[in-house]
């Protein structure tokens, strides 16, 4: 699904991603553990083709292809999705409208027909009772004046909505209560499927004792420095983020 | 150089006393009275006095109107226009008597006269000042003056035809009056002088939509006056669209005085391709507890250059007034925004919010923004705000990534940006006629610069 071979990137100059190296397979959910600053959010934003980003070396393959040289719209359409950490107001675009685009965008490339707007209220109907949306939030601008919880919930039904292959959530629990987060798990958890890979990136444990993962990397100044199961984001919130500076060390060593 | 300009100027004067001589003794002139014929005389001299005027002038500053007044324009006559030539520019769903003037004249076969509640008179200006100025003269001329003002001399000086909207003490008219002015711009470069006025009386209601519009990319001139007399208690819903053609140049005054409690909203919506947009619009706020909102939009492309020049006069204590405009600029297109406020010495308690907001789309698209406050008052509330910007890259990449191509990305945020202007319309025909106007609009503007 998703290869990332010795990923090096940079901002303004400024080496963020040093080395990365990570293969997502089908049907599993990654987590991406780290303090701030080691490059998670940047590793999101990359692979949902934020322009700010330079490549300096590397490759990433999206289903065998070459995901960097393609442009964040079709990302999206070939089933890219990014949750956004911070979900950006749109004052003035409905955000019924602009969901019901962004799933003809995604059937039009699938081959498939165009919903008119009918048969979309049908269809997201289902996803707003599981996100515990209120249908209202569906005819107000997008995100604008949403609550922090509102924000991600409606990052997720967007998600459901669009069903894509590889789903990247990017600090999706940040600034949620437990009750908005099992909400949010819940809504994760119920598109989980085998031929549906995941990204979990957060700074927290939290959330992934409701969305397990199959594996747990922790990402520490640009590079991936420990690899492990579930067991491995439990030893994280034991221990704290102090120890795998020097990991990090040791690697760059 | 200027001995060349000059003389064309000079041959601008003639062409219009030309056209003026044959206006007062022509075939037209039998049905003029001799009180019409004297008003326009006196509006001439103003002219003649007064001049174009030039950039050297403060309200003139970064508008030209050296293309206007460097060549004749010449008087258009009467021109058969079929109904489906005009029907784009119709408003569907909206109720309400419609007038259509063709180049400045009257088209009975195009207007749809509905039956009006009593105490409501619409009727052209050409047959109400057949019968002389009685009916008029309290008003006419009254609010657009004259003596001060080049273009509304002119528009004066040829006065013939426009609507008259009175709605008497007391009455509501539900239903807004389609007031629409199609150039056919046949060739010669033509010019018509509309005029338009509104009496409203003593806690009255009333909605008047004024459009002008061009059927041909051929090179006209618009030399408009509107006056607007609000009554004590009364509401008035004005919207202005220009829809003018490519070449079009369009001078507008839309002259408006409130009495006590009056309400007075003026949305001027600017979509045309028009060449030079000049829109004047003026509300003196004269009696206690009056309110002017006024709205604006404008979308300036390649080869355009629009200015809005807004006066609002607190004469009168405990007013208000709210401004809100903006403006959309592309390509190598000017804007100009300027936004005056008095308050007079007596006008305690006023409340004025003003904002202007401009979306550049290209770098070489320019806006001058000004707001010009003159405050004699000491117990006053006076806001004030403008801001130019480009598209916000994160909304944009927001979009993309919900699979939206970039050129469509930009098309939804830019007319996000001019909706909340069109959302503050009352009448839902003529907002979802605008959208579909200003969707038109957008494609052009679209496009990201190379």
């Amino acid at each position: 699904m998703l290869e990332i071979t010795a990923l090096h990137a940079s901002v303004g100059g400024k080496d963020i991603l040093r080395g990365i190296d990570l293969t997502v397979n089908a049907g599993e959910v990654h987590a991406i553990m780290g303090p701030n600053g080691s490059g998670k959010s940047t590793l999101a934003g990359l692979l949902a083709g934020r322009a700010e980003y330079t490549v300096t070396s590397g490759t990433v393959r999206y289903q065998g292809k070459d995901l960097l040289t393609m442009a964040p719209e079709d990302r999206a359409r070939n089933g890219v999705f990014l949750a956004f950490q911070y979900p950006v107001e749109i004052p003035g675009v409905n955000n019924a409208y602009l969901l019901k685009a962004a799933l003809n965008e995604v059937r039009k490339h699938r081959g498939e027909p165009e919903l008119d707007a009918m048969e979309f209220m049908a269809l997201v109907k289902k996803q707003l009772e599981v996100l515990e949306i209120s249908p209202d939030l569906l005819n107000r601008p997008v995100n604008d004046g949403f609550s922090g919880g509102e924000k991600k919930r409606n990052e997720i039904f967007q998600m459901a909505v669009l069903e894509p292959k590889l789903a990247i959530l990017d600090e999706t629990d940040s600034g949620l209560d437990i009750d908005a987060l099992q909400i949010v798990a819940k809504g994760v958890n119920a598109l989980r499927r085998p031929e549906r890979s995941t990204v979990v990136i957060t700074h927290y444990q939290r959330m992934l004792n409701y969305i397990v993962p199959d594996f747990v990397h922790v990402l520490a100044e640009g590079r991936i420095v420990k690899s492990g199961g579930k067991a491995l984001a439990l030893e994280l919130e034991a221990k704290g983020y102090g120890w795998i500076d020097g990991a990090a060390a040791e690697m760059g060593a | 150089m200027s001995g060349t300009t000059t003389t064309k100027v000079l041959a601008t004067y003639d062409g219009y006393q030309a056209d003026f001589d044959r206006l007062q003794g022509g075939a037209d002139a039998v049905r003029a009275s001799a009180a019409l014929k004297s008003l326009r005389q006196d509006a001439m001299q103003h002219f003649h006095r007064l001049g174009f005027p030039t950039t050297r002038m403060e309200d003139w500053r970064f508008t030209s109107v050296a293309p206007i007044a460097s060549r004749p324009y010449a008087l258009g006559g009467p021109v058969h226009v079929a109904a489906d030539q005009i029907s784009r520019f119709l408003i569907p769903d909206l109720p309400g008597a419609r007038l259509v003037f063709v180049n400045g004249r009257f088209s009975p076969a195009l207007s749809e006269t509905k039956a009006v509640p009593t105490g409501v008179d619409i009727q052209t200006l050409g047959d109400s000042l057949a019968g002389g100025l009685d009916a008029v003269e309290p008003y006419l001329g009254r609010l657009a003056v004259v003596a001060e003002q080049p273009f509304s001399a002119l528009n004066t000086a040829f006065l013939q035809d426009g609507a008259l909207i009175r709605v008497d003490d007391g009455v509501v008219l539900e239903d807004p009056v389609h007031v629409l002015f199609i150039s056919t711009a046949p060739g010669e470069a033509a010019v018509t002088h509309p005029r338009v006025l509104v009496v409203a009386g003593e806690n009255s209601q009333v909605g008047i939509v004024e459009s002008y519009a061009g059927l041909r990319d051929t090179e006209y001139f618009t030399n408009a006056v509107t006056e607007i007399d609000a009554g004590a208690g009364s509401v008035v819903d004005h919207c202005k669209i220009l829809r003018e053609s490519l070449h079009a140049r369009h001078v507008g005054r839309m002259q408006a005085r409130l009495a006590r409690n009056a309400v007075v909203l003026s949305h001027s919506i600017t979509l045309g391709a028009a060449a030079l947009v000049r829109n004047d619009i003026s509300a003196v706020l004269d009696g206690e507890g009056a309110e002017c909102t006024l709205n604006g939009l404008y979308v300036a492309g390649r080869n355009q250059h629009i200015d809005n020049h807004t006066t609002i006069d607190h004469a009168s204590p405990h007013c208000a007034s709210h401004e809100f405009y903006k403006g959309i600029l592309d390509g190598d297109g000017r804007a100009v925004f300027n936004g005056k406020i008095i308050v007079r010495l007596d006008a305690q308690k006023t409340d004025a919010k003003q904002s202007n907001k401009a979306l550049l789309l290209s770098d070489q698209a320019q806006v001058n923004t000004k707001p010009q406050l003159e405050i004699f008052a000491d117990d006053v509330k006076c806001s004030h705000g403008a801001s130019v910007g480009q598209l916000n890259e994160d909304m944009l990449f927001y979009l993309q990534a919900r699979g939206l191509g970039r050129a469509r990305a930009r098309r939804m945020l830019i007319h996000a940006f001019a909706i909340d202007v069109l959302n503050r319309i009352r009448h839902e025909p003529l907002r979802t006629q605008l959208d579909l106007a200003l969707l038109e609009r957008l494609p052009a503007a679209a496009e990201e610069p190379a």
